[in-house]
């Protein structure tokens, strides 16, 4: 079986390939087929990787080509499989293929739907190349695929220049990450001779001590890759944007898959990052002071799926904080648990959408609970899970984050409390949510429901939102084990208790109207906090400000050459000369005459040694 | 040969004479008439020396010379009166500054 | 003999082309295309020939016999000048670069040009011949010879089929590479003259001159004059204002083979001359090099970025990537040097495609000026496709050729100074910034109601598609390019065994 995984990438790719060469006259169907088969193809084809490798994941390696070879450095197109691997293909392809199920419905009277599917494809072959890769080279190939199929898709209704302008700063935004990473990969190999992820990590031990130079440096390189490509500060100002692209897309790439990469790049590198207390240290309160920053965005938030998008980027950080504690199976297990429910909540909201001519500000509907059911419910589990009510798959994993962090010494509790205040804010933005859309009087009136491509994806990623807890990851061959006792029961206690807290706060101010919400946003200090969370903490203005105005002064500056104005000056003096000396040239004969008769008069006066 | 000979260094300062007349007047005329014979001078100037020269030497070729020279003269004039006509019939004037088209 | 003929074929052709157009008008162009196609597979035949263990051997640069082809005859043997020509991995790419990208350039002037259409194939094969022979050509006076006349040629495609400012652009390029040849020709006559005062031959051989006895400070001064001259080339910064006027004023086939072909004259002179022949003083004034290209590096992308006309854009991404192959000569390392080479190949061959994408634009919609496109995606989808595909290949996506390339520059350099590593790296941020933004003003945006265009055609999209696959086969399995150029890039280290490492070295 496990000689046939290259066709896991190959097989979207090479439809991907298919719909782009046929320059969209494939009828509708052979469309949705091609590119829905193929990624549930490669969906089934991990399922039984899956089965094979079970229960002892026993890491599988397999090498095709040589890449290149220049002296040493000779990074080979080749796949490293293990329990990581593993999961993170598994939530690839088969969140993917609902994805594109959903996908096929919701998109299908678009003209360009055939484009659509080739760069979905093109995006999932992207991704599972990025996380079957065996050395960092080719990681970094899938890394940059993503970057730019999310490029490709957010500007995919490209007539509208503001979802062009959120491509472009999705691709740069994230390529300042890629950059730093693109440095570290050099230093890693110059250093070390090699880019193969499971040789690296093991040179690194060998030859670094823990805390010195080089694996920080390192460790800080591939954390600024993560960061851009994981929107977590200060690098998380494009995902927001990026919510131009159709929901699907941001239900996989911005929610499920693409954003959780940087998570798997440190995980991944976790033996490096392991040497660089410092730079993990760094994760964490990156990790925390994203999770907060980007919760109090989104309770502020109206458009719907700008609310989802923080909630991401917040979530994310929950990931971050646990890699940064050492927690790697938490972190990814909640990134898995996050690539369910997140899903759901996009698709969900997506239906919501649909249904509703396009509709995004959440205050615009309401009273939808009888009228779209199985968007209804799909959200009240997803925002369950996202809130880690009890139960839910969110629950497990968040609470393996918030105890791993309880645990850290001396810091630990600070960022359980962090933690913690995320938590809350994240059910009281999440039932915000529900409340406004579902309940309340019914503004709106739907066009149409959802029909069963849409539904399907919608009732299974229920399923595994719920049910996603009690999934055991196969990851005890891939991490250290981490020493555990748990904490006292009274953690344990109030950890459970924060979110239903958040959830009542929620119905009281927004369903109940106990507490009165409007005279709260209406003072002035309420309005002013209220903008400021708003507009993302004014990160954009302040980018603004920073870089994008002098960028655009300093090469405005420049651009009219001012090299070329030394060259014209060498003009300008050979023209002066010339002019200079074309003043002898009077055009008179008797001019010329004397001037002829002095010449002579001189040569013969130097000829006969008179000077 | 006898009688009254002329010294050749007198002929030859005359003939110099002659050149730097006709140089002069090359040099400070303006009317194209007057460079025309200031050409004139100088030419037959030169070949009064070569004749001189001749005589001093007992040698046919200041002569010969002499005629060739007559012969360029000649032409010189054929040439440069056909000139004047045209510089006459463009300026309307033998003025030669006003011919100053290869000015700088 | 027979380089000579590969030499030949062209001139003669470009005659056969002049002649032709009294016939048809449209007949020179077929001719051209032929000609250059006679030429590819001759090339092709010569190489067959040749045993393959000899492909990797390391040629020993001062032994002619060890090259792949040598030829040598007498031309003008009073002054140790002969018609000396030899053929190895490297040169090998670069004429195979400049055959295709040839055939590339006939092919986009298919329509485009209409006016003395015998006279504008014939320069057009005049240059290629020209390119050849600087390629080839192992004599520094037959070297020199070939270098002008690649020149003009190309002066008049400018010249005569230029846009509205080709006086401008043209007299601007001709100046610019014309005192810098002066430049070299100096160098050139004094190395020799040098050169035959302390051993007493008096040649103009490369091989004779490798290991030339002249020290500083004269060496210094030689190398500066060969460097300058092929720095103009290439172009560096300061020296790189002839390119985006010359580029933009271009017709497009002159455009695709000055980028594709024309600049790395300038790469492969530095590499094959400046270097070997001077390695002290090479070496000493490596930092300078080093620190221009990556000057190069960052001046051209803020200068793209503030373009408005297509073309002035993509010329100003070539001083940038152009920045990278300056960098990788100067670090002379393996790494290095072979991300120059795959460089010089992979920007032959995306920037070739862009400047055939705007001239189609131009010719589709009489203007460059970007504030006047947009939503083209609409009416063009197919061009559309093709010019993302090539901005996001000049912005360096792993998986096309330009990424192996830049990526290897970077490694190479890493070694030798990482904060320059840092510094070209930029790149891959601005090169972003300004390639997304050619792609988002032509081709995103609102389309222009009741705009009727024609989307690319089938011999348009062939040509693209020959150049795509290109990209991917050097991206994915670049390694038939790097074995070609290994055993040449190793003898050249050979002959300069040090690297710079006046700057700050990270190495163990």
């Amino acid at each position: 079986m496990l000689e046939y995984i290259w066709l896991i990438p190959v097989l979207p790719l090479l439809s991907s390939v298919v719909l782009i060469l046929s320059a969209g006259k494939l009828p509708g169907s052979v469309v949705s087929i091609l590119g829905v088969g193929s990624v549930g193809l490669s969906a089934l084809l991990v399922l039984s990787v899956v089965s094979t490798m079970l229960p002892s994941v026993e890491p599988y390696q397999i090498s095709y080509w040589t890449w290149m070879q220049v002296g040493s450095f000779a990074p080979r197109m080749a796949f490293y499989i293990d329990g990581l691997s593993l999961v993170m293909m598994s939530v690839i392809t088969g969140v993917g293929f609902l994805i594109h199920l959903y996908s096929s419905e919701f998109m299908q009277e678009d003209t360009d739907f055939s484009r659509y599917f080739a760069y979905l494809n093109m995006f999932v072959a992207a991704m599972l190349i990025l996380v079957m890769a065996d050395n960092l080279l080719l990681l970094y190939l899938g890394w940059e695929g993503v970057g730019v199929c999310s490029y490709l898709l957010v500007g995919f209704w490209y007539t509208n220049s503001a979802n062009g302008r959120a491509a472009r700063k999705a691709f740069v935004v994230t390529r300042v990450g890629d950059t730093a990473m693109a440095l570290g990969l050099l230093l890693l190999f110059t250093q070390l001779g090699t880019l193969d992820i499971q040789p690296l990590m093991q040179a690194a031990e060998l030859n670094w001590a823990v805390g010195s130079q080089w694996p920080t440096i390192a460790a800080a390189l591939l954390l600024g890759g993560a960061l851009g490509k994981s929107a977590q500060l200060p690098l998380q100002t494009w995902l927001p944007d990026a919510m131009a692209g159709p929901t699907p897309v941001s239900a996989l790439i911005h929610a499920a898959t693409m954003v959780t990469a940087g998570v798997y790049l440190i995980a991944r590198t976790h033996g490096l990052f392991l040497l660089a207390p410092d730079v993990l240290a760094c994760v964490a309160l990156i990790g925390l002071a994203t999770l907060l920053v980007a919760a109090f965005s989104a309770l502020n938030q109206n458009d719907i799926k700008r609310i989802l998008a923080y909630s991401t980027i917040s979530q994310i950080g929950y990931m971050f904080l646990a890699l940064g504690v050492g927690a790697w199976s938490a972190s990814v297990f909640h990134l898995m648990t996050h690539a369910f429910f997140k899903a759901l909540l996009f698709l969900a909201a997506g239906a919501v959408i649909h249904c509703l001519h396009h509709e995004h500000d959440i205050f615009k509907m309401g009273g939808l609970r009888s009228k779209l059911p199985i968007p209804f419910w799909s959200f009240l589990i997803g925002s369950a899970a996202l809130a880690a009510l009890p139960f839910t798959s969110g629950f497990y994993s968040k609470d393996q984050i918030l105890m791993a962090a309880w645990e850290v010494p001396s810091i630990g509790p600070l960022l359980w409390l962090g933690g913690l205040l995320g938590a809350l804010i994240t059910a009281i933005y999440s039932f915000r949510l529900v409340f406004v859309v579902f309940f309340g009087d019914a503004t709106t009136e739907p066009d149409r429901q959802p029909g069963w491509r849409m539904a399907l994806p919608l009732i299974l990623l229920c399923g595994l939102s719920i049910a996603g807890g009690w999934i055991k990851q196969p990851l005890s061959s891939v991490f250290p084990l981490s020493v555990s006792h748990h904490p006292s029961l009274s953690i344990e206690a109030i950890s459970v208790a924060v979110p239903l807290i958040g959830l009542a706060l929620a119905y009281f101010l927004f369903l109940g109207k106990q507490l009165n919400v409007s005279s709260l946003v209406n003072s002035s200090i309420g309005q002013s906090l209220h903008r400021f969370w708003k507009s993302g903490w004014k990160m954009d203005s302040l980018y603004e400000l920073l870089i994008e105005k002098p960028y655009q002064i300093v090469t405005t500056a420049l651009k009219p050459e001012w090299a070329d104005h030394f060259y014209h000056a060498l003009v300008d003096l050979c023209q002066q000369l010339n002019r200079l000396l074309s003043e002898s040239q009077t055009g008179l004969i008797r001019w010329n005459t004397t001037g002829m008769v002095v010449g002579l008069i001189i040569l013969i006066a130097v000829a006969g040694g008179f000077v | 040969m006898s009688g009254l000979t002329i010294p050749l260094e007198h002929v030859l300062l005359l003939a110099s004479l002659l050149f730097v007349c006709g140089l002069v007047g090359l040099m400070v005329r303006r009317n194209i008439i007057f460079i025309l014979m200031s050409l004139e001078v100088m030419l037959n100037s030169a070949a009064l020396a070569f004749v001189a020269a001749g005589a001093h030497w007992n040698q046919p070729d200041g002569q010969v010379i002499f005629l060739l020279i007559l012969s360029v003269a000649a032409a010189e004039v054929s040439v440069g009166l056909g000139l004047v006509l045209q510089i006459h019939r463009r300026f309307r004037t033998l003025d030669m500054d006003s011919a100053n088209r290869l000015r700088g | 003999m027979s380089m000579i003929a590969l030499i030949g074929i062209l001139l003669g052709g470009g005659l056969l082309c002049c002649l032709a157009e009294r016939i048809d008008k449209n007949l020179p162009r077929i001719i051209a295309l032929l000609v250059i196609f006679i030429d590819l597979l001759f090339l092709l035949y010569l190489i067959s020939g040749i045993p393959a263990g000899q492909f990797e051997l390391i040629p020993d640069a001062s032994n002619a016999n060890s090259w792949l082809m040598h030829y040598k005859q007498d031309w003008i043997p009073r002054f140790g000048i002969s018609l000396e020509l030899a053929l190895d991995g490297l040169s090998l790419i670069l004429l195979l670069l400049t055959l295709v990208l040839g055939i590339v350039a006939v092919l986009s002037s298919w329509q485009e040009i209409q006016f003395k259409t015998g006279f504008f194939q014939a320069n057009i094969l005049w240059t290629l011949a020209g390119v050849l022979g600087v390629f080839m050509a192992l004599d520094l006076m037959l070297f020199f010879l070939f270098w002008e006349v690649m020149l003009v040629p190309m002066y008049l495609l400018i010249a005569i089929w230029g846009h509205e400012g080709k006086a401008y652009a043209s007299m601007k390029f001709f100046i610019f590479t014309q005192v810098s040849g002066l430049l070299m020709l100096f160098a050139i006559l004094l190395l020799v003259f040098l050169n035959s005062q302390a051993t007493g031959v008096l040649s103009f051989s490369y091989f004779d001159l490798l290991n030339n006895p002249i020290g500083d400070p004269w060496s210094t001064w030689l190398m500066l004059g060969f460097f300058i001259a092929f720095v103009v080339k290439l172009p560096g910064f300061p020296v790189h204002t002839w390119l985006p006027d010359a580029h933009t004023q271009a017709p497009t086939a002159g455009s695709v083979i000055l980028a594709g072909i024309l600049l790395k004259t300038g790469a492969y002179g530095l590499l094959r001359f400046t270097i070997p022949l001077f390695p002290e003083a090479a070496q000493n004034f490596a930092p300078v090099a080093m620190c221009l290209g990556a000057a190069g590096i960052v001046y051209g992308a803020l200068l793209a970025y503030a373009q408005t006309d297509f073309k002035r854009l993509v010329a100003y991404s070539s001083v940038s990537h152009m920045g990278f192959v300056l960098l990788g000569i100067f670090a002379w390392n393996e790494l290095a040097l072979q991300g120059a080479v795959m460089q010089m190949v992979a920007h032959g061959l995306s920037t070739a495609a862009l400047f055939m994408i705007a001239g189609s634009l131009q010719h589709r919609l009489h203007t460059r000026d970007m504030t006047k496109m947009g939503g083209l995606w609409f009416n063009m989808p197919r061009m559309g496709a093709c010019a993302m595909f090539f901005a996001i290949a000049s912005l360096g996506l792993p998986g096309l050729g330009n990424f192996v390339a830049e990526f290897l520059v970077l490694l190479g350099l890493f070694q030798v100074s990482p904060w320059l590593t840092v510094i070209a790296a930029s790149a891959l941020i601005t090169g972003a910034i300004y390639s997304l933004l050619l792609i988002q003003r032509a081709f995103q945006g609102e389309p222009v109601e009741g705009r009727q265009l024609a989307d690319y055609d089938l011999r348009e999209m062939s040509t693209m598609g020959l150049m795509m696959l290109g990209l991917i086969w050097l991206g994915l399995y670049p390694q038939p390019v790097l074995d070609l150029a290994q055993p040449v890039l190793a003898s050249l280290l050979k002959l300069v065994s040090v690297s710079p490492s006046i700057l700050v070295g990270v190495s163990p």
